[in-house]
């Protein structure tokens, strides 16, 4: 990219993730229209926007999960959907997924669990992989939790152990589907804490599927803002919070009625209530 | 037109029941194509039969233990009549080892651990651990579908045959510690009366059959069943209701061409 | 640890099952009276085999010495042709007599063999000439019926 005014080059970080005119629907209804968005190596992203409004199924997206109607997914390079199942698997071992409650296997300890694709994916000597899932568990704060069961954690806690699963092989893209959700003040601290300092230190890219503003534009690089499937603003978080567009405006401050409206659309109300 | 109603809403009950049976045929063929990885590492299937074959041992022997007792005594009051009480034993093995053994066991085991089965994959696919899974580019069925399937094959045999050797020694404690049938021709007459291979082995082969049923009925509903905790307990309901209706059907099925018509 | 304990218990199911099976096999079956020595096949004709049935015992003074392995009806002579194997370790004479009997009133049918005097043994492919065929309970009770009748009469 050239600068407009001088015509040197910028030096802008290569793209990760590439999303171009991405549609989706489902039983006619369609969920994402024309998305266009761009990862940058490095950065944390955000796409919030209400429950509803198409970000979990964008996230799908890029995890390869879902087929798009129009449009595609290049991570690294590569069109999601047009990898055969091999490659596909190949690009998954480099992706980490936080999902929203966390979704630690329930049957295995908070150990086995980090240690769950390391034996998997590797052939790693057990006592490597046991160095390293110290390390991992370390790194949120909860090594001493080892050999305790997912069901025996706080929410808070389970959402870290989830957090160290997720980044067990070092991915180069790590995805969190509403990470911040059902977390207590301090908690939600931590976390958001250590998604930018996981992010950081591994030098992955991070894309942040929330509707937590306030603690989300202190962790991340870049926001979109996501409603009815199409992308309604963008912008550092700096700009999202000086943004005057209304719909931004209700979201960042949080009030009832705005764009979206308080009322989910009905009938005449005095027609309902028989007068 | 309350008839052409009725009539649309058949066929569709018809044609979606045959969807599910190909979809479940699909999701069989699939777990043994993914069964491999379950054998390199057989950790992963041992850790099933504890929860599938251990967990199941004391209903299956207590059950067995009461089944064989109520056969002593049912048989004893009808052989009384004839004067032959001496082929309780006979009675009593044939009914267990042929029929009782392998179908009560198979219930049982359908209803302690094909329910569990069903309930713990339906949660692990609402608490989106599947997803997790595929995203982690490990497939869910080799990983927890597999092993399942192979612990629930391998342990229904063993809990059959357990079922009626518990039914036997039940038998064996009303018919002639009770009531004081002959033990020698207790013992004597039930050895020359049952056939390993005609008798022992089909029950066997029936209880394997039942295996693979039921497990496959289990882990396919947990695997298809909607991620909500409705979704869920339906499903377990489904699994109980259907592989009991399977295996009586079944049963049927395979004891007219072991047994039936050949001699 | 954990692992060990588990190990353990699953051995342990694994044993029980696998110690049902053989109790079944050799306590209740008739494993243990499954002969794995070698056979040879003779057969009889019977005029009429009641109720005897393929794998019903052939015994030799009381003795278990073979099994009726086929039954079929020969629809040259309109007789039963029953083939039968019997263990190589018991050697029967040519002129041996074959006879369906039945153990007690109402029991099972078997066949019973009462060796002759000749020197030659019978050897797979042979035919056991002399037979007896099996009382029928209808039979018995009609000539039964039948000398009390001639009886009256006199």
């Amino acid at each position: 990219m050239r600068h407009p005014f001088n015509g040197f080059l910028i030096l802008s970080p290569p793209a990760l993730v590439e999303i171009r005119n991405l549609n989706f629907s489902y039983d006619k209804r369609a969920v994402l229209q024309g998305i266009n968005m761009t990862f940058h190596k490095g950065k944390c992203i955000a796409i919030m926007g209400s429950s509803g409004c198409g970000k979990t199924t964008l996230l799908r997206h890029i995890g390869g999960a879902l087929k798009p109607t129009k449009g595609h997914v290049k991570v690294d390079g590569k069109i999601m959907h047009e990898l055969d199942p091999n490659g596909m698997y190949k690009m998954r071992r480099k992706m980490g997924m936080l999902f929203q409650f966390g979704a630690l296997f329930t049957d295995m300890s908070v150990y086995d669990n980090v240690a769950f694709q390391m034996r998997e994916h590797t052939d790693l000597p057990e006592d490597l992989i046991h160095d390293l899932v110290m390390m991992k568990l370390n790194s949120v704060g909860l090594r001493g939790t080892h050999d305790l069961m997912p069901s025996e954690l706080s929410g808070g806690m389970a959402r870290r152990v989830a957090l160290a699963r997720t980044v067990a092989l070092d991915p180069m893209l790590i995805m969190y589907d509403e990470p911040f959700a059902g977390l207590d003040p301090i908690s939600l601290t931590v976390v958001g804490d250590l998604i930018r300092r996981l992010n950081d230190a591994l030098g992955a890219t991070s894309v942040i599927v929330t509707h937590d503003v306030q603690e989300s534009l202190k962790i991340v690089d870049y926001v979109y803002f996501m409603a009815g499937g199409v992308i309604v603003a963008e912008g550092t978080p700096d700009e999202i919070r000086a943004s005057d567009k209304a719909i931004v405006h209700q979201f960042v401050h949080g009030e009832m009625d705005g764009p979206l409206p308080f009322h989910y659309p009905g009938g005449d109300y005095r027609q309902d209530l028989s007068l | 037109m309350p008839i052409v109603k009725t009539i649309t809403g058949v066929g569709h009950r018809v044609v979606n029941a045959v969807w599910r049976i190909g979809i479940a045929a699909r999701f069989f063929a699939l777990t043994l194509t993914h069964s491999g990885s379950g054998f390199r590492r057989f950790g992963l299937i041992k850790k099933e039969l504890f929860s599938t074959g251990v967990m199941s041992l004391i209903i299956i022997i207590v059950a067995g233990l009461f089944v064989g007792m109520v056969l002593g005594l049912q048989g004893y009051e009808t052989l009384k009549r004839f004067g032959s009480e001496s082929a309780l034993g006979v009675m009593v093995a044939l009914g267990l080892v042929r029929e009782l053994g392998p179908v009560v066991a198979a219930l049982l085991f359908a209803s302690r651990a094909g329910s569990a089965m069903t309930a713990e994959i339906g949660l692990m696919k609402a608490t989106e651990q599947i997803s997790a899974m595929e995203l982690m580019a490990v497939n869910p069925i080799a990983r927890i579908v597999a092993p399942r399937f192979w612990a629930g094959v391998i342990s229904m045999p063993l809990l059959a045959a357990m079922f009626s050797a518990a039914g036997i020694f039940g038998g064996y404690f009303v018919g002639v510690v009770q009531i004081g049938v002959d033990e020698g021709s207790f013992w004597s007459q039930m050895q020359a009366a049952v056939d390993f291979r005609h008798d022992i082995m089909n029950g066997v082969l029936k209880s394997f059959v039942f295996g693979v049923v039921v497990t496959v009925i289990a882990l396919f509903e947990g695997y298809d069943a909607p991620p909500t905790a409705e979704g869920v307990s339906g499903a377990t309901t489904r699994t109980v209701v259907t592989s009991s209706l399977a295996i009586l059907m079944l049963d049927f099925v395979l004891t007219a061409m072991m047994f039936g018509g050949s001699e | 640890m954990e692992r060990t304990k588990l190990d353990l218990w699953v051995g342990m199911f694994v044993v029980a099952g696998i110690a049902a099976l053989v109790m079944l096999a050799l306590k209740v079956g008739n494993l243990s009276t499954y002969n794995v020595s070698e056979t040879y096949q003779v057969q009889a004709y019977f005029t009429n085999i009641g109720g005897l049935k393929p794998k019903a015992s052939i015994r030799s003074a009381g003795v278990l010495v073979g099994r009726v392995t086929d039954i079929s009806l020969d629809t040259d002579r309109y007789e039963a042709k029953v083939s039968m194997s019997l263990d190589k370790r018991y050697q029967f004479p040519k002129d041996t007599f074959a006879n369906i009997l039945t153990s007690g009133l109402l029991g099972e049918q078997y066949i019973g063999l009462s060796p002759g005097g000749d020197s030659e043994m019978l050897k797979t492919g042979d035919q056991i000439k002399k037979t007896q065929s099996a009382m029928v309970l209808e039979d018995l009770i009609g000539k039964f019926i039948y000398s009390k009748a001639d009886g009256a009469d006199k």
